[in-house]
């Protein structure tokens, strides 16, 4: 049969594709007709929060942190309860990562706050002698993309039927109305700030990456695990 | 039709890409070094202000190796050895050679408009699929290119017979084909939304467990199908036609090439052990990977034998050298593997620094000798001149195995460190060590590591002069070398 095949390239490509994709039908179709569930009280990102993890990617974070924490003792004891599937349900795409340079993020929002975010973005060093990861000044200045984040909503409202409100629509018209309610959700983050240049642009309507970058890390693991409280 | 007359190839194509072999080649290790140092000399971050953070160059290093070092050298030497094992010359359509060169300058130019938007930041944050959607179509297109140009040379072809090294590179075309479209399944927001923000943010098909599944059925894949079926292909071409052997055993290659086949996309999952998929499937990860030693073996075996009664040649022919050391760093990559992905093992190994230092010997070792070696063995044919210096040949080859070892004995070390500190618990059960602990103690390894990557691009140096010289300057050649390359 294998000398038949090598002389029949179209048969012998069929072959191959046949042998190859049968591991990903046994193994991953399974998962998907179980869709991920999230977890009772598990919220969606609110846009602030969206744009700060598309900060998040944008400056690869995900190269050094991971976000996910297994179950063991030594894990749980230094970042807290282990990570559960659905919390993950409303996260596009997943950010576990594969490599920790630096701590676990999953649950960095039930132990860190505004203001050491602030300082640790600004001079990691400051905050964490000996850490090596450089530091991140140009989110101070850079104004993140807002506009973007609110667009993701609405696609993953209508596309993948995530629970966000009627506020929610397409069009820009529909974002221009829900401005003032992003814009009030960084105010309340930069209050916490000590950064003049932040202050200003958002007392200015407009928010520095920073300020959505944090309102992400605070949401990690607190307001986006609610059941257990 | 069939003549006796010696057929005429055509290496336009196969020298295009390997001019892009050799600058990919270049560029990715030279970031690689950068980012190894600033791990080791943190002030090295702010060369380039915003884009020169270690977090933007790391995506950087890995896609220009991947896509752009090692699908070059996949490509140069596809162009080269498919019109030899095929009995037909790239000349002999006008239309495989239009697709030939479209497919190069398609890819050429969407490298770089890749590597720019990557550096600005516009990506997908998974890993070895960064790219967002509209490079993401410019990529399938490139690959759909190479398609037509593969399976044309294949419909015109005098040898009816396929050999092994076009199955690999056809396993190679299915198997990305495949996982790339799956895992870069995705929405663009500007249209979902009318209208609204950024035209090139996208968001992800599957969310949470799900997304993370694709991502390493691909993740791991990508690795299966771009380093490691391409790279066989290579090997069993350019190994027996440089030694003068035949290949050691057919049922072997059978038995290696379907077992590969089969097994390699089970393994999956044992990226995602201790994490939230179910268990069945971490479970199914581990065991796989385990076998998978059975196929890898069975291909390096398989060319190790081929030196079968001519292992002279290793002291004398240094590509048969770098081929050799390269199948052996393949045994060694695939027996690491296979232990790192049992459950045990990858508590303490997932997350550190084991990880990279397993890709590294792997990549170093395996992947990059490989393809030089392939690079020498074409240059003489396609320039029709001597390779510009065999002592150069030979002083790189050391320089580069004792970075590889530099590599990834420094990573192991650091790796297991880490390992072990994190989980170190004292006699009241409290953790011995806090975070940065175990990153201070680090610093040692990771300067080792940064002077190995300063020792393997000088390498990678030595020979880029090497073929530059071999294409400009060196003596001609009358007619084809048979079997050794000639070297001065």
């Amino acid at each position: 049969m294998f000398h038949w095949l090598e002389k029949n390239p179209f048969f012998f490509a069929v072959g191959v594709f046949l042998v190859i994709a049968f591991a990903g039908i046994i193994e991953i179709l399974p998962n998907f007709a179980e869709a991920s569930r999230p977890v009772a009280g598990l919220r969606p990102f609110t846009v602030l929060e969206l744009a700060g993890k598309n900060v998040y990617m944008k400056d690869q974070c995900i190269a050094c942190h991971s976000q996910l924490i297994r179950p063991f003792k030594a894990e749980t004891d230094r970042y807290g309860q282990y990570s559960l599937s659905g919390e993950y349900a409303y996260d596009r795409p997943f950010l576990w990562g594969s490599k920790r340079t630096g701590p676990d993020l999953h649950r960095v929002g039930n132990y860190r706050t505004t203001d050491w975010h602030e300082n640790h973005m600004w001079e990691p060093t400051s905050v964490v002698p000996g850490s090596i990861m450089p530091a991140y000044k140009h989110q101070f200045t850079n104004i993140a993309d807002i506009e973007t984040a609110y667009a993701e909503a609405v696609t993953v409202k209508n596309v993948f039927k995530t629970p966000y409100g009627d506020n929610i629509q397409p069009g820009k018209e529909a974002w221009e109305a829900y401005k003032p309610k992003v814009l009030a959700e960084a105010q309340k983050i930069a209050a916490n700030m000590k950064n003049k240049d932040v202050k200003d642009a958002v007392a200015a309507g407009k928010i520095p990456e920073v300020v959505a970058l944090i309102a992400y890390l605070n949401s990690l693991g607190t307001s986006r695990y609610e059941a257990k409280k | 039709m069939q003549s006796n007359a010696a057929l005429e190839y055509d290496y336009s194509v196969a020298k295009l890409f390997t001019y892009t072999t050799i600058l990919f080649g270049f560029l990715g290790m030279l970031i690689g070094t950068l980012i190894a140092s600033q791990l080791a000399f943190p002030e090295l971050n702010y060369l380039i202000g915003e884009y020169g953070t270690f977090s933007r160059l790391r995506p950087l290093h890995t896609n220009i190796v991947i896509y752009g070092f090692t699908l070059s050298g996949v490509w140069a030497t596809f162009y080269y050895s498919a019109q030899r094992v095929l009995k037909v010359s790239m000349a002999e359509s006008k239309f495989i050679m239009f697709i030939g060169k479209l497919h190069f300058w398609l890819y050429f130019v969407g490298a770089l408009i890749a590597v720019i938007t990557l550096l600005l930041g516009f990506t997908q944050a998974k890993e070895y699929a960064q790219f967002e959607w509209p490079i993401d179509i410019v990529i399938v297109l490139i690959w759909v290119l190479w398609g037509v140009a593969m399976f044309g040379l294949i419909g015109i072809r005098r040898e009816k017979a396929l050999y092994i090294s076009m199955w690999y590179y056809i396993a190679c075309f299915l198997g990305i084909a495949m996982l790339y479209l799956f895992n870069n399944m995705s929405v663009p927001t500007y249209f979902a939304a009318g209208g609204v923000g950024n035209i090139l943010h996208s968001v992800s098909m599957y969310s949470g467990t799900n997304d993370a599944l694709v991502q390493w059925w691909f993740g791991h894949n990508a690795v299966a199908f771009g380093f490691t079926v391409p790279i066989v292909a290579m090997i069993y071409y350019f190994l027996p036609k440089e030694s003068g052997q035949a290949v050691y055993s057919y049922k072997l290659s059978l038995l290696s090439f379907w077992g590969l086949m089969f097994v390699y996309l089970w393994a999956g999952s044992h990226h995602l052990l201790w994490s939230t998929v179910p268990d069945w499937m971490q479970t199914m990860g581990s065991v796989f990977s385990v076998v998978l030693i059975l196929p890898s073996w069975g291909s390096a075996i398989n060319m190790l034998l081929t030196m079968k009664g001519e292992w002279n040649q290793l002291t004398e022919n240094p590509l048969i050298k770098f081929m050799v050391l390269a199948s052996t760093f393949y045994m060694l990559s695939t027996l690491e593997g296979p232990i790192q992905a049992i459950k045990s093992v990858n508590a303490i190994a997932h997350f550190t620094d084991w990880i990279p230092g397993h890709v590294h010997d792997g990549v170093l070792g395996w992947v990059v000798f490989m393809i030089m070696a392939a690079l020498f063995h074409m240059a003489p044919r396609m320039f029709k001149r001597e390779i510009y210096s065999k002592k150069l040949l030979e002083a790189q080859f050391w320089l580069q195995t004792t970075a590889v070892v530099l590599y990834f004995t420094s990573m192991w070390i650091a790796g297991i460190t880490q390992g072990m500190m994190w989980r170190a618990v004292d006699e009241y059960g409290n953790l011995m060590y806090s975070f940065i602990d175990t990153v201070t103690v680090l610093h040692p390894y990771y300067a080792i590591r940064a002077l190995s990557g300063v020792m393997y691009l000088t390498g990678f140096l030595m020979f880029a002069y090497n073929m530059i010289k071999t294409m400009s300057s060196s003596r001609e050649l009358s007619e084809e070398p048979q079997f050794r390359s000639p070297m001065a």
